[in-house]
């Protein structure tokens, strides 16, 4: 009986531990082969050269130019997302009426259960026809129609996170704020936004890398040219498109290009994991407060 | 007294805004579903999901796409569920509060923002290069199993944890072992929560293209897999490749894809907001 116990405990365990050799594995096959691509590039000239152009015949690997498309149609998505998601978040919270608050919160899931090759599709052949009759020398390919449709997927990752956070605002600081005379939006804004700010701050960051990582709707909306550039009516290239378009080709391995889609797929894993570490470390702290 | 007139003007203002902003929402996901079901309702017929793909857009179907979708569904069912569903008893039940444990909850947080596509290139280093599986089914289901392991622990720790620990003690009171006592108890009580936290993690899994082309997914497959080690495509990779094609008719195969893809993630989506309901209801 005692070594039953004891072996499915080893078991489970066991299970646990895959995790951990999950994270081992990603950063062990990132720079393994990142490794041997900076044996044939300087670190140096992936961090400074602003051009990225392993495909072709004069080769540059400044990774400046996948970075400088990744930040600009992050910075689209968060522009869109953040304003609409936190109106959204503490409208629910703090002025939608139950019964509408249930009907709505289903609709909003449905938004962030929509696969993202959908919302790709859906940004070049809605999107960016319709912001073309708005400003006609927007080119097919973009990082504008790209970074609002990959907005509208982050809104309801914004607006539920944030809404978690003005919910678990103790009751008593939102009723005296009423006590005092103050009106919704004042108790809003004066009150609940302070004293959830922390979770509302993590809520963003996690929105941030998520963006950053977005794969599909870049791959499919904003072009494959690596450019250095904040235009928003180009074509643009992100580090994860870039994956998908070696990805999608047949790089031999062992080749330089193959090991380039490791040293940006590196560089990408250094963002998220900053900042999904600043945002876990955030969330320890404020928990530590309330409790 | 115009003070207040001013914040009470301040406060409906916001009021509309956040309603406004809310059915804009709502209005985008109306526009979206439109636009797709009328560009690809046409095709929606018996011959395109029983059709292979083919480089004529008129002709071309969605079966083997569809096939490789069921399949690597099934596989990542059995490779994820037991692992995740025993890592969230292992962390819930049995991990004390040591170095350990803290390391393995910062451990899966963080996995759980890692992008897709890193995932994809695990799986290229791991599965398709060193243990030499090649741009196969089982490469694919491995990856995307451990994708979404993160996503089944977190629900299977927050399903154990809403078990009443009166149930528990009420069990080790009869004489019952840990390992008795999870099976027989806690796990059938939390059998709800945990089945809906699987069902939205397959229903991820189901949508998610980029880690699958990184492993080698294909868009063109013009036979069905019939082991582990064959090729495949999947139906977000379909729609990927199709909308990626200069030819209109391939923009309409697309949106004929995604009516289908769309179906499969909503039904599942709906049936585990319905379990979820239902299990809240009765743990209340």
């Amino acid at each position: 009986m005692k070594v039953k116990e004891k072996i499915i405990e080893f078991i489970l365990k066991l299970c646990a531990s895959i995790t951990i050799f999950t994270t081992i594995g990603i950063i062990v096959v990132l720079l393994f082969e990142s490794i041997s691509f900076f044996r044939t590039v300087s670190i140096f000239e992936f961090l400074t050269d602003t051009q990225w152009t392993p495909l072709f015949s004069e080769k540059h690997f400044g990774i400046l130019a996948l970075v400088s498309g990744t930040f600009l149609t992050a910075a689209i998505a968060i522009a869109v997302a953040l304003p609409i998601g936190l109106t959204i978040a503490i409208y629910l919270n703090m002025y939608a009426p139950k019964s509408f608050r249930k009907t709505l919160k289903p609709f909003l899931e449905i938004l962030a259960a929509i696969p993202t090759v959908v919302y790709g599709f859906f940004a070049l052949s809605v999107v960016t026809p319709f912001l073309q009759t708005i400003y006609p020398d927007l080119e097919t390919f973009n990082s504008l129609s790209a970074g609002i449709v990959m907005g509208i997927m982050i809104i309801p990752f914004i607006s539920s996170l944030s809404e978690d956070a003005l919910y678990a605002v103790p009751k008593s600081l939102k009723l005296a704020a009423f006590g005092m005379g103050s009106t919704r939006f004042q108790t809003a804004f004066k009150v609940m936004v302070p004293a959830a700010s922390s979770g509302i701050i993590v809520s963003i960051i996690l929105a941030i890398s998520r963006a950053i990582g977005e794969t599909m709707i870049v791959a499919i909306a904003a072009g494959q040219q690596a450019q250095f550039t904040l235009n928003p009516t180009i074509p643009i290239q992100t580090i994860t498109s870039y994956i998908v378009q070696v990805s999608s080709g047949d790089a031999p391995q062992g080749s330089l290009e193959y090991k380039t889609i490791f040293a940006a797929g590196l560089t990408l894993f250094l963002f998220t994991f900053t900042l999904n570490s600043i945002s876990f470390w955030i969330k320890k702290k404020y928990q530590e407060k309330y409790e | 007294m115009n003070n207040l007139k001013k914040n009470r003007y301040k406060d409906q203002a916001f009021k509309a805004l956040g309603m406004l902003f809310t059915l804009f929402g709502i209005l985008i996901l109306a526009i979206l579903l439109y636009n797709i079901v009328r560009v690809g309702f046409t095709r929606i017929n018996w011959d395109f999901i029983t059709s292979l793909p083919s480089r004529k857009p008129e002709q071309a179907g969605i079966y083997t796409a569809i096939i490789g979708t069921l399949d690597v569904m099934l596989l990542t069912i059995i490779f994820a569920i037991p692992v995740g569903v025993g890592a969230g008893i292992y962390l819930e039940e049995y991990s004390k509060k040591s170095r350990l444990s803290s390391l393995l909850e910062i451990n899966i947080s963080n996995l759980a923002g890692v992008p897709s596509i890193i995932y994809g290139l695990l799986g290229l280093g791991i599965f398709v290069r060193f243990f030499n599986f090649g741009g196969s089914i089982l490469a694919g289901s491995l990856t995307l199993s451990l994708l979404i392991l993160p996503i089944i622990i977190v629900a299977t720790r927050e399903a154990i944890k809403a078990v009443p620990s009166s149930l528990k003690e009420a069990s080790f009171a009869l004489g019952a072992s840990k390992w008795q006592t999870i099976r027989s108890v806690v796990l059938p009580s939390s059998f709800g929560g945990i089945i809906t936290g699987i069902i939205l993690s397959l229903s991820r899994a189901i949508g998610e293209t980029a880690p699958l082309i990184v492993v080698g997914a294909m868009a063109y497959v013009p036979f069905v897999p019939h082991s582990l080690f064959d090729t495949f495509s999947v139906l977000p990779m379909q729609i990927f490749n199709w909308t990626t094609r200069p030819q209109q008719g391939f923009a309409v195969a697309a949106a004929g894809a995604i009516i289908v893809l769309l179906l499969i993630t909503f039904i599942m989506n709906g049936i585990a907001v319905y379990l979820r309901n239902k299990w809240q209801k009765k743990l209340q």
